[in-house]
């Protein structure tokens, strides 16, 4: 009987408490994944940043809008390719509980910058064409119903009023892990609605989103954006928007500190009901093991029946428990409210780290069954009655 | 005939390893448990006890927030001759004009927030809670200074008294430390409105907050201003009620989160409390069959296991909680969703968090030991003893 046979016999002897590990480490993973999931969901726009998008704010706060006619000033300095800008819309669509990302953008610059939003060649020029129209991501059209030539009505807070723009097109993302569900109509659109209602808010976007042809001149082009601006009424920050991004990120850190401690928490919960039942059960054959030492097994021979045992539990339980993930990933994504998570996916470090903690949680709880396998007396074990 | 309690005790003696790591198990589910209900709390507390009662706010309908609200002076103005509005000795309202902006500051273990920066009239010292200076001095009203609530001090970077902070085209100093009942004020900053006004040239306020009378009520108003040509833009709500919306997100967020995670914990740790028990039982054939011989009937035995699994339940119950009571020394600073600005909450042990707490850990001694203790109840003497 090879070695092999025998570990997965073994393991299958007590076949209950087997079972119940294997269900208690698969229910461990599947919470380890689950919290991941969320981390990384977080982190998705981090993840989803270009090294060669900077994103020009308003130094104070990104709330504050910055001249249009800094447009042509950034524009001048060496290195940059091309400059777009965004606004944020806000608004309500429908009711206040439909998230979704809702900005004026320059329709003429903005699919350069973002190649990776995919549109038709003939939605890009019923974009471009129609003053009033609008973008969205094929997600938010799916959720909303949205073709075509449908009107989106919405009302504004941020700039107040009723708000009716046209969906002349619906992007598809480039990736899985591109954000499917925004919303983009002309700025030129809510500039002109300005300059009638509210003078002294027009001629000003939200920031400005530069493109550059050498990602390893981020940081020097950044500093001559905003040394271009300093000590004027509406002074800049400019930095990659993976930095960016991250603010949001590191904003809400001290929640996503508490997610991550939980996860770890969860690791030591597997440990401790896989380490539970290696020692019940190394315990039950102490007999057995005393048998094959006086046999002339040595001790590389009881590492591997114990440490494989406590793998063959560990990975069938951490299998299982990534097969569960995926549904219940899904089923957790539709209990949180729409849109609150753009991009939700289990990523492919959630399933490696998963795999590696069942392989290290294998080996670790059969430290101690071994610990004492190894340094018993063959006399005293095979005087253990248990 | 009950079985001694004292058999019961003295079986976790002998199997002081295996009965440690389940408690172990059971005590880190229940810490988690209590933890996120009391982040929940403390989220809901700070935020619940912020405003008074007797106050109403007034914001524009469609806005998510404070600082995507907009009420023009005409309409402020119209709102104060309100008769709902209270009115002090002197007939002048008792009702403060916000304007509520943001600025961004560097947090003390890195990483940036938002924080809120809030413009008062001279009413709001009489109508919120009770603000008191505990280091420096109130701003003057008239000059660019600002108070920072106790909150942010210990989180931020660069906002003690003396720093200037440069927005609006113009440098405020910090001038002095406010606390504020611990509730969601001792996270911002005040100023004088008119200032922050006359900085942004705007002559438009975020929010009113007014002293209603004692006879009014939210309903008549809600109706009054649905009604009102003037005032349809505009929507009342009690402060309290306000406040504790704007957490309605982050809180329901941790507590979707954090209840879905615990479901899954517990169903892991009530596994482990079952394979320690069905080991159990395995182990003590010969002892059960014993009891039996000497008369103690079916439900005794039962009872004994039963009994045995909740009490490890139970005493994983009190570390799990007595862990998670020291939480409360902590405090957590973090961006709420709903008003997008930095928010510091405390996790809050209240008497329902503990016995929500102990009912867990009760049901999962229950369930894990139920099915070992009937296997135990149902062995025949006979193949006990052999």
């Amino acid at each position: 009987m090879s070695m092999t046979k025998l570990i997965v016999k073994n393991a299958f002897r007590h076949t209950l408490r087997v079972l119940l590990t294997i269900i208690g480490i698969s229910v461990a993973v599947v919470a380890f994944g689950m919290l991941r999931t969320v981390v990384t969901a977080w982190n998705s726009g981090v993840a989803a940043s270009s090294p060669n998008r900077l994103i020009v704010r308003q130094a104070v706060s990104f709330i504050f809008p910055l001249p249009y006619a800094y447009k042509e000033k950034i524009a001048s300095i060496p290195g940059v390719s091309t400059v777009s800008w965004l606004n944020w819309f806000g608004g309500t669509y429908i009711d206040k509980d439909q998230f979704f990302a809702r900005q004026g953008c320059d329709p003429e610059t903005l699919l350069s910058l973002y190649p990776e939003f995919k549109l038709t060649s003939s939605e890009i020029t019923a974009f471009k064409s129609d003053r009033s129209a609008c973008i969205v991501g094929i997600e938010t059209a799916k959720r909303y119903g949205l073709n075509i030539g449908d009107i989106m009505n919405m009302e504004g807070d941020i700039y107040p009023g009723s708000w009716q723009f046209t969906v002349r097109g619906i992007y598809t993302p480039r990736s899985k892990t591109d954000d499917a569900t925004q919303m983009f109509f002309h700025w030129e659109y809510l500039n002109e609605r300005m300059k009638q209602d509210d003078p002294t808010r027009a001629d000003q976007v939200g920031y400005y989103v530069v493109k550059i042809n050498d990602p390893s001149r981020s940081a020097e082009i950044s500093q001559k954006i905003d040394q271009l601006f300093k000590n004027s009424a509406a002074e800049t920050k400019t930095e990659t928007e993976g930095q960016f991004q991250q603010g949001f990120v590191s904003s809400s850190g001290a929640i996503i500190g508490a997610i991550n401690i939980m996860s770890y928490l969860i690791i030591g919960i597997i440990l401790l009901v896989l380490c539970n039942t290696m020692i019940m059960t190394s315990r039950e054959r102490t007999r057995e093991y005393a048998v094959l030492k006086s046999l002339g097994f040595t001790g590389g021979h009881l590492f591997a029946f114990i440490a494989g045992e406590a793998l063959t539990i560990s990975f069938l339980g951490a299998g299982i428990g990534i097969a569960l993930l995926i549904p219940i990933v899904q089923g957790f994504e539709a209990l949180l409210p729409r849109g609150w998570f753009p991009v939700f996916i289990i990523e492919t470090s959630t399933y490696v780290l998963a795999g590696s903690s069942a392989v290290i949680v294998g080996v670790i709880a059969a430290i101690i069954p071994l610990y004492r396998a190894l340094t018993m007396k063959i006399v005293d074990g095979l005087r253990f009655t248990g | 005939m009950n079985i001694p309690f004292y058999y019961i005790l003295k079986n976790f003696v002998a199997r002081k390893l295996t009965a440690g790591i389940t408690i172990g198990g059971i005590a880190l589910v229940v810490f988690v448990f209590a933890a996120v209900l009391m982040m929940a709390d403390g989220i809901r507390k700070t935020l619940a006890t912020t405003g008074s009662e007797e106050n109403v706010v007034i914001t524009r309908k469609s806005s998510t927030g404070e600082i995507t609200s907009i009420i023009d002076r005409p309409t402020a103005d119209l709102i104060s001759t309100l008769q709902f509005v209270q009115k002090d000795e002197k007939g002048n309202a008792l009702m403060t004009f916000d304007g509520v902006t943001v600025i961004n500051a560097p947090k003390k273990d890195g990483g940036i927030s938002n924080l809120a920066v809030r413009g008062v009239s001279e009413t709001a010292m009489n109508i919120r809670n009770k603000i008191t200076i505990v280091k420096g001095r109130m701003f003057t009203f008239g000059s660019r200074e600002l108070i920072v609530g106790t909150a942010l001090v210990k989180t931020f970077d660069e906002i003690n008294i003396g720093d200037k902070i440069k927005f609006g085209g113009d440098e405020w100093t910090i001038v002095g430390e406010m606390e504020a009942e611990k509730s969601g004020f001792e996270s911002e900053l005040w100023c004088d409105v008119q200032q922050l006004q006359l900085a942004f040239n705007r002559d438009a306020f975020s929010t009113l907050t007014f002293r209603k009378t004692s006879d009014a009520d939210i309903e008549t108003m809600k109706m009054l201003f649905a009604g009102d040509k003037r005032l349809n833009q505009y929507e009342p709500e009690n402060e309290r009620r306000y406040f504790e919306k704007q957490s309605e997100a982050m809180r329901m967020f941790i507590q979707i989160l954090g209840i879905t995670i615990t479901v899954i914990f517990s169903v892991g740790a009530m596994i482990g409390a079952m394979i320690t028990m069905y080991a159990a039982v395995a182990n003590r054939t010969t002892e059960i069959g014993t009891l039996r011989a000497l008369g103690f009937g079916r439900t005794s035995i039962l009872i004994a296991f039963l009994i045995e699994s909740i009490i490890t339940a139970l005493l994983g119950g009190i570390i799990g909680v007595g862990l998670a009571s020291l939480l409360q020394f902590f405090s957590i600073s973090t961006l709420n969703f709903g008003s997008f600005t930095e928010l510091s909450f405390n996790f809050s042990m209240t008497s329902s968090v503990i016995s929500g707490a102990m009912i867990f850990s009760l049901v999962m001694g229950l369930v894990g030991g139920f099915m070992p203790a009937l296997k135990a109840a149902r062995m025949s003497i006979l193949s006990a003893l052999r």
